[in-house]
């Protein structure tokens, strides 16, 4: 056991996280200079829903496998609303937005009250409704989707049909949901959210009725989803069934496992990782065998075994592991 | 809905509670007088906590009526008697690992503000709830540690946190259950004197194996054997109980 100073001890607050910040913004700004911009906007965006289903595994302990539904029918919604309304890119992105935090009421209502594998099954059923209904419903064009999707102009000024003006405007909304993420982590809300995520019978014997908590972090959650999927959607000009398909759930999952799960900027560097290993590989062959027994798409395989290799080695996501052993090294 | 001093705070009218056909507790009542320390003591598996988890709705009973302050609660959500004024410790200790003591104790203050919803607002502001949470945890000895780590509390230390962050609610009936195990002879003092010090504004229902604290704190035992009440009374009257004395004899030669 390990022996306590019997003296008031403050946690020695990070000044890591300063830096972080720092370096992220200096990044963010001189990015589309080093790397192809609309890699950059995919990633991104990406970053962003990858945050947004960490906002609600990290704070809440809730694992959804049905995060996909709110990140692809927002998009479906704002493209949507782009196109065939010719709502300016604003309003189409809040719409899309919008969509996302009633569909999240709607399933955190039916979710919240479980928890663990049920609650994971949950979602990824109600995922797979939505999935059903974007093949089904007219608007979605099922198989072909939503394509040629008009960009429009932010604020009615700026073409986003320029690609550094597409680029700081998508850094910008990006930044806009991370930081208010982070400030919802660190919120009185966020508070009570740390408080149930760690010992839930206890909050609830001190009064607090849990399952209203959790869903509205349910609902914030895929709101932020929503704004990445709408956001995506105008960006790339494409709403598709891959967006909804549960692979791009367990796509979201797989990123915030890799980049350090309930930490800042992990999910953050788990959808970089994730996303340029999908975009050096696009140019293998469509499958290949393994072992010569079965073949699968490299993509998946390789991306499969990096996460495995990862979850053996550092548990703790990529920023996980490097945020220990800095706290490991300033600490003693 | 004023009630008249006399009338018990905590009633439980033939309360049974079965695990798949084992009754844990069987047609018990009780009542608990406002402002009492009531003692529940009985040998390991008698079915003390399963009373608690009953009285703060934990588990439904499978039948009986339970009343707290005249309110019949027996349909009422563990939330909502909390609430009611009823607040409970657990046997395993229940802190928030991650957070800090001071910011456990926060977390209960946090229930009188209106901001629990508020994801726009910064937690800073929680920090006017700090005098009152370093009170808390100063009356129960642990100021010390306010800024340590729950999960790395060492564990007499966790159950004096996790009665401050339940004593933070200012209940009126306070449900400890065996506050003192694991406890070093120093704590188990200072909280023997605690409970004594907060059982003169509320009414204090304790389960406790340490049978001199029971002695010197309870106005009232009630004894418990295989989920039924075996004796009820004084300390004097209960300790020369024979059945008592035999439960207790018996429990121990198992
Ligand atoms: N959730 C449960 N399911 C099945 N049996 C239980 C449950 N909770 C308690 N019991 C049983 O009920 C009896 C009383 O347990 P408990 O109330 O914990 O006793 P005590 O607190 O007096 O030691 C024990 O035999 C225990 O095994
Ligand atoms: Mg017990």
């Amino acid at each position: 056991m390990t022996h306590l100073p019997d003296t008031v001890t403050k946690p020695t607050t990070s000044n890591h996280t300063l830096i972080w910040y720092g370096l992220g913004l200096i990044a963010l700004l001189a990015a589309p200079f080093l790397f192809y911009p609309v890699f950059l906007v995919k990633l991104l965006c990406f970053a962003l829903f990858a945050c947004a289903f960490n906002l609600l595994l990290g704070s809440c302990g809730l694992l959804s496998f049905g995060h996909a539904a709110f990140f692809g029918a927002a998009g479906y919604v704002a493209g949507h609303a782009a196109k065939e309304w010719g709502l300016p890119f604003e309003l189409a992105i809040l719409c899309g937005t919008a969509s996302a935090a009633v569909l999240g009421f709607l399933f955190g209502y039916v979710s919240v009250r479980r928890s663990g594998l049920q609650f994971a099954m949950i979602t990824l059923a109600l995922a797979q409704l939505i999935y059903f209904l974007a093949w089904q419903l007219p608007f979605t064009h099922a198989e072909d989707g939503l394509s040629a999707i008009p960009r429009g102009k932010v604020l009615g000024l700026f073409d986003l049909d320029n690609i550094m003006v597409l680029y700081y405007t998508t850094a910008a909304i990006f930044l806009f949901g991370f930081i208010a993420m982070h400030r919802m982590t660190n919120s009185t809300f966020g508070q009570l959210l740390r408080a149930i995520r760690d010992n839930e019978p206890r909050a609830i014997s001190l009064g607090y009725e849990v399952n209203r908590y959790k869903l509205m972090a349910f609902v914030l959650s895929a709101t932020f989803a929503g704004l990445a999927g709408s956001t995506k959607a105008i960006a790339l000009k494409i709403a598709a069934l891959t967006d909804v398909h549960w692979a791009t759930s367990g796509s979201v999952i797989l990123m915030t496992l890799l980049g350090g799960l309930g930490t800042l900027l992990g999910p953050v560097v788990g959808a970089g990782v994730v996303q340029a290993i999908e975009d050096h590989l696009s140019s293998l062959p469509a499958d290949f065998a393994v072992f010569g027994l079965f073949r699968l798409p490299p993509i998946t395989a390789i991306i499969g075994a990096i996460f495995i290799i990862c979850i053996l080695l550092f548990r703790r996501g990529i920023v996980g592991e490097i945020q220990h052993w800095l706290d490991r090294r300033s600490g003693k | 809905m004023s009630a008249p001093s006399d009338e018990p705070i905590l009633r439980l009218e033939n309360v049974s509670k079965s695990f798949f056909g084992f009754y844990a507790v069987r047609d018990f009542s009780l009542d608990v007088r406002r402002g009492s320390i009531h003692a529940l003591i009985g040998p390991n598996g008698a079915g003390k906590t399963t009373i608690f988890n009953l009285v703060t709705k934990t588990l439904p009973p499978t039948s009986g009526r339970i009343s707290f302050k005249g309110i019949d609660i027996t349909k009422r959500s563990p939330s909502e008697v909390a609430r009611l004024g009823m607040v409970r410790s657990f046997q395993i200790s229940a802190v928030f690992a991650s957070l800090t003591a001071l910011e456990n104790v926060r977390v209960a203050l946090q229930r009188f503000r209106s901001d629990g919803f508020a994801f726009w607002k910064s937690a800073d502001v929680l920090h006017d709830l700090d005098e009152r949470a370093l009170a808390l945890l100063h009356d129960v000895g642990i100021e010390s540690y306010a800024h340590v780590r729950a999960s790395e509390l060492p564990y007499g230390r966790r159950r004096a946190l996790e009665i401050a962050t339940t004593l933070a609610l200012e209940p009126e009936l306070l449900m400890l259950d065996e506050p003192t195990a694991g406890m070093g002879h120093e704590d188990v003092d200072r909280i023997a004197a605690l409970i004594k010090n907060v059982a003169r504004e509320r009414t204090v229902l304790m389960v406790e194996h340490n049978l001199s604290i029971v002695a010197d704190l309870s106005d009232r035992i009630t004894v418990l054997a295989r989920g039924e009440r075996l004796a009820e009374g004084s300390y004097d009257v209960v300790s020369k109980d024979p059945a008592v004395i035999e439960a207790y004899v018996g429990s121990e030669h198992e």
